[in-house]
Order: structure tokens, then C-alpha cells, then sequence
């Protein structure tokens, strides 16, 4: 295993960079984000980023294609698709499966090439937690947050950097390197993890009863009463996925864009002749058994979450993927 | 250029025809811009049309894949792309994507079978490729019944094609239908679910029926009292769709995605899927 010095992990960036673009999560407008590294840009101190590293493989907005309309002819022409290998550094292990989730959409045939490309081009680098938040949840969710994936894994203890490569990407990226010392995989400190208030969720149930009969618990009804449809929830969880697809006509051309939707606004399924999901309860109830049971019964029983805790953070009243678990788990005792 | 193959990006192909069928009702002939079929399709797949700058949305290709100089697409006037389309004219080029989607499956359930067909208003244009095809090859299957309403005459589409053609195919009983009486109509008068139930046909047929879920409800209903299980019953669903590959996630009934995993599905497996749609 390779190792660096903690206090001069500019230096290991600077080195990365050298090579490739690198992301790093760095206190960035308002909140920790993935923040493209430039000399002097420290890593941020907090756990973990206020949105999900998904951003890097599926933007906010991107063009899919534009379009020059002229009398009654069109022409198209498809937008670049990223050619630049990328780095990203102090992904977390909720992250990190989380890709393992996208992966499960955009890259199941016919694959998104948007989405397929910016993975490929990507070396992802984890970091280990050693101090979670009391919204974390990820063991739950069978994810060890002290053995996190992507092509390399990254443990800090006592003043250094501890760095094992675990694909060939990885260990290209770190054979480039100069200057890495060797060293032992660093202790662990399970007990901590033991400690947190959320770490016996059962998800299992989710997938032992029929799909109709938590689509028609009576608890909808009340769990759903107080959600504002903002969509908060959506757009920092890490495996959020849905998209709309948007045209903007300017100067001559039309672009045809792609952007984050979200399940849990009004006009998500609104057709010419209506909708199928009214009021906030359809909204509600599709967001939570998309990652329940729907996606799990679809992709052999992986359940569409990561246990991060950023909805748990950012709910603004405080209703959660936690709490529709639990109340459904217990209702149909 | 830049030749990408994304499934999102459109080919450009170009409206040769437009041909009214009712007032709210076109049908619009598309080929590529090389004049042909832009592609092949299975009775009841789908394409995403477009024009950019307007929107893009998931139509059924009404022709038969039999067809094989142009695709047919009958679209309705009810929304903001459709109403673009229904202000065109022959020669404007449009996008388009696709097929997507399962489509029936006539040449395995369907094959040898007798079939009737179930129609109301503007859901006879995934099932005119279906019995277009039916036609086409009519010695693979056997007794063919199509049971179509509108709300008036006017509003029957295709009724030209059903009155020159489907009426006087040898093997081939039309019933048509009306919601309310009107002067030169000496047909039946009333709502589809009510005359399949009059017409009580074999329970040994295939059914395969779309219109709208009012109608789908009540007509299943109906065609259970007769006798007729679940599995016997196919039918074709429309939701809101972006991508028609099972990736933007909102077309799902349940754990199902309409544009992957339909349009068609058999009655019997949306037993176990919310009714959602």
C-alpha cells in the first residue's frame, strides 16, 4: 500500500492535476461541493458533500444536441461527448455505490453514452470515514464506510495518506505518481459506527410482501400530509437519476438539453389529457417505493439507497426515506 | 460531422402527407431523408416524434410493418406538440426516434388464434398496425372481429381504409359504434363496453383492446361477466415519457416502465401493479 504525508497533500493534488483534472470536495459557494482543484484549494473539513458526487457522471444540465431550423428543413448536430479523463478525489463509500446504482440505469441497454462516457473517462478515488454524522446510515445498507470501493481507496490516519489501488485504472494512476511511500493499512475503528442511532434500518422487508400491498398502506396518506413537493430530497440524494428533456430556442439554433427532474413535482407526469399521480400522496408514495421495492425488484433486490443522510439534512420538514421505512416496516406488523 | 449514437438524438425525417381523418384527427405519412421507411417496427411499438424547439412525444406507429415504403403515425390534436403537428404541411421535416417498446406479440400468442379487436376513439391507431398486419398475413390466423366506437361518425378514424377495406375482407366482422344517434347513421348507437357485451362474443378469442382507461375499466369488466380470463386480454398504455428508454422514470405502473416493458401488456400481469395509469 502506498502512502503520503497529510500535511502536504497539496502536493499529491498538484501532482494528480498535473496529469488530469481533479475533483476534490472543497468548501465551495455556501456548501462542500466537488470543486475542480487549482493551487491552493484546500479539501473541506465536513464528512461529506451538501450534493452527491453523482453530478460528475450526470451534470445538472447538459446538452444532448443542437438543432439549425431553416423554412421547413432541420439538421442536427449531436453534442461532444467528454474526452478528457478525470479524477475524483474523497469520494465516500455511500457515493461511491451509488454509482453502482446509475450504473444500474444509464448503463443497462440501450446505454446513455452521456452518462457512459464520463465514467469511463473518470478514476474514482475513496476515502474512508472515520467520524460519521448521526444521519448516517449507510451500514444498514450493507456498506462498509471503512472499506470504500471506487479504483483507488484512501484511509487518513495518524498524518498520512493511506492509498490502495484496486483496479488497473487505479494503479496506473498511482504508478504515475512519484514519490509515494509504502506502508501498512492503517486500524480501523468499527465502534463508532456500532454507536449510530440509525444503524439497524431493515430494508429487507421491502422485498417479502406483494408490491400492491405497500402501494395501498393506508400510511400514505398521513406520511405524505406535510411534503411541499420541493424536491429538496431529489436533487441531493446520490441516486436520484430522473431527467427531463428540454429544448431552448435562441439566436438561430435549438438546443436540446438534459436536466434533473424530480418525481415529486406536479408537472413530472402531466400529459395533453392530465395526470396519473394528482396530488403530493402519488408523488410521495412514487419516490419512496422507486428505491424500495421498484428498483430492487428490477435490478436483483439493490435497493435505490445509499444511507448518505443528506435528505435527512436537508428535508425541510424533516420527512425522510428513514422515517416512510420505518412507519411502513412497523404499519404492516 | 460529428456521427454520435446516442439513443436520445433524433434522425430528421419529413412529412410526405397529411391526410385528415376526423376534426381532431391526422395522420401523417413520414420516411427518411432518403425516402424510405426510417425503420422497422413490430405492430404496437412506438417512436418519439419531435420538432425541436416545440417538444418531443411518444406516438404508435399506426402503419404495419408490412408497410414497407413509409410509416403512419394518427395523432390527435390535444397538446402542445400535437397541435404544431396538426398545423403543418407536406414537405416539413420533423425528428424522429425509435421504435420503442415490446409491441404485440403476432407471431407467437396471436399466431393461430381467433382475434377481437376493441377499439374507442383515437386508440385504433396502435391497433390499425396490428390489424393491418393481421390482414396482411390472414391465413396465420383465424376469425377476425374489430369493435370500434367514437363519439359521432366524424370522429370514427380511418373510417375510409374500414369502409373499403376491413368490411369487405372475407373473414373479417366490423362493428362499428357511436356515442349518440345522429341522421346518416344506420349503425349501432351506444358506448363500446355496452356493445361487446351485446355482440357476447366466443371466450375462446384473443382480445386485444385500447382506448381510453374509462373505457379499458368497463370493457374488461364486461368482457369477464362473458367468460372471457384475464390472460386472454392485451391492451396498449400511454403515460408521460422524455427518454422511451426506461431511464427519465416516469412512465412506471408499479415496478414497470411503460416504454421498456410495454406499451403492451397482458391484463393478467398488471394484476399485481397499482392501477396508476
Amino acid at each position: 500500500m502506498k502512502t503520503w504525508n497529510l500535511s502536504q497533500l497539496d502536493d499529491l493534488f498538484a501532482a494528480i492535476a498535473g496529469r488530469q483534472t481533479l475533483y476534490i470536495p472543497a468548501d465551495a459557494a455556501g456548501q462542500p461541493a466537488f470543486t475542480r482543484w487549482e493551487p491552493g484549494l484546500a479539501m473541506t473539513r465536513a464528512l461529506n458533500t451538501g450534493r452527491s458526487a453523482k453530478d460528475l457522471f450526470f451534470p445538472q444540465v447538459e446538452n444532448l444536441a443542437a438543432f439549425q431550423i431553416s423554412g421547413k428543413t432541420i439538421s442536427v448536430s449531436p453534442a461532444q461527448s467528454p474526452e478528457e479523463d478525470y479524477v475524483i478525489f474523497g469520494v465516500r463509500a455511500c457515493d461511491c455505490r451509488s454509482f453502482d446504482i446509475l450504473d444500474s440505469v444509464f448503463l443497462a441497454e440501450p446505454a446513455d453514452t452521456f452518462y457512459q462516457a464520463r465514467r469511463a473517462h473518470a478514476t474514482v478515488i475513496t476515502l474512508a470515514c472515520t467520524e460519521p454524522e448521526e444521519t448516517c446510515f449507510c451500514t444498514s445498507l450493507g456498506i462498509d464506510p471503512q472499506a470504500p470501493g471506487g479504483d483507488i481507496s484512501c484511509w487518513m490516519a495518524e498524518g498520512r495518506l493511506y492509498l490502495q489501488a484496486n483496479t488497473p485504472k487505479g494503479e496506473a494512476l498511482l504508478a504515475s505518481l512519484p514519490d509515494l511511500g509504502e506502508g501498512e493499512k492503517p486500524e480501523t475503528n468499527p465502534s463508532v459506527f456500532d454507536k449510530l442511532p440509525l444503524k439497524d434500518l431493515d430494508f429487507s422487508v421491502f422485498q417479502e410482501k406483494p408490491l400492491l400491498d405497500w402501494f395501498n398502506s393506508p400510511l400514505w396518506e398521513s406520511l405524505s400530509q406535510s411534503c411541499l413537493g420541493c424536491g429538496s430530497c431529489t436533487f441531493v440524494c446520490p441516486t436520484c437519476q430522473c431527467y427531463d428533456v428540454r429544448d431552448f430556442e435562441g439566436g438561430g439554433t435549438v438546443r436540446r438539453f438534459r436536466c434533473w427532474d424530480s418525481c415529486m413535482y406536479s408537472d413530472f407526469t402531466m400529459m395533453a389529457h392530465g395526470t396519473n399521480r394528482p396530488t403530493q400522496k402519488e408523488r410521495f408514495r412514487q419516490r419512496f417505493l422507486h428505491k424500495l421495492v421498484y428498483h430492487p425488484n428490477n435490478h436483483q433486490g439493490q435497493i435505490g439507497c445509499v444511507g448518505c443522510g443528506r435528505c435527512l439534512q436537508k428535508c425541510p420538514i424533516s420527512m425522510n426515506i428513514v422515517k416512510v421505512a420505518k412507519a411502513l416496516k412497523e404499519g404492516s406488523v | 460531422m460529428n456521427m454520435r449514437q446516442d439513443p436520445l438524438i433524433p434522425m430528421v425525417a419529413q412529412v410526405t402527407d397529411i391526410r385528415t381523418d376526423t376534426p381532431d384527427v391526422k395522420t401523417f405519412r413520414v420516411v427518411g431523408l432518403d425516402g424510405k421507411k426510417p425503420f422497422s417496427h413490430i405492430p404496437g411499438q412506438c417512436a418519439m416524434l419531435s420538432m425541436p424547439g416545440v417538444g418531443e412525444a411518444l406516438f404508435s406507429i399506426t402503419s404495419s410493418p408490412t408497410n414497407e415504403d413509409y410509416m403512419e403515425f394518427s395523432i390527435k390534436k390535444c397538446g402542445c406538440v400535437t397541435n404544431w403537428l396538426h398545423a403543418i404541411e407536406p414537405g416539413q421535416q420533423i425528428t424522429l426516434r425509435g421504435p420503442y417498446g415490446n409491441g404485440f406479440p403476432v407471431d407467437t400468442d396471436f399466431a393461430g388464434k381467433d382475434l377481437l379487436f376493441i377499439a374507442g376513439g383515437i386508440g385504433l391507431a396502435p391497433l390499425r398496425s396490428v390489424i393491418n398486419y393481421v390482414r396482411h398475413y390472414r391465413q396465420r390466423y383465424g376469425t377476425v372481429d374489430i369493435v370500434y366506437g367514437a363519439r359521432s361518425k366524424e370522429d370514427l378514424v380511418d373510417y375510409q381504409e374500414i369502409l373499403e377495406q376491413w368490411c369487405r375482407e372475407e373473414g373479417v366482422n366490423v362493428h362499428l359504434t357511436i356515442d349518440n344517434p345522429q341522421p346518416d347513421w344506420d349503425g349501432h348507437v351506444g358506448f363500446v363496453p355496452n356493445y361487446v357485451k351485446e355482440l357476447g362474443f366466443d371466450t375462446g378469442k384473443t382480445v386485444v383492446m385500447c382506448g381510453p382507461p374509462i373505457m379499458i375499466k368497463f370493457t374488461l369488466a364486461g368482457l369477464e361477466e362473458l367468460g372471457f380470463q384475464r390472460d386472454q386480454v392485451y391492451t396498449t398504455f400511454e403515460l408521460k415519457m422524455k427518454c422511451a428508454l426506461g431511464k427519465c422514470g416516469r412512465c412506471n405502473i408499479g415496478d414497470q416502465y411503460v416504454c421498456k416493458d410495454g406499451p403492451v401488456f397482458r391484463l393478467d400481469q398488471m394484476t399485481r401493479l397499482p392501477d396508476e395509469y
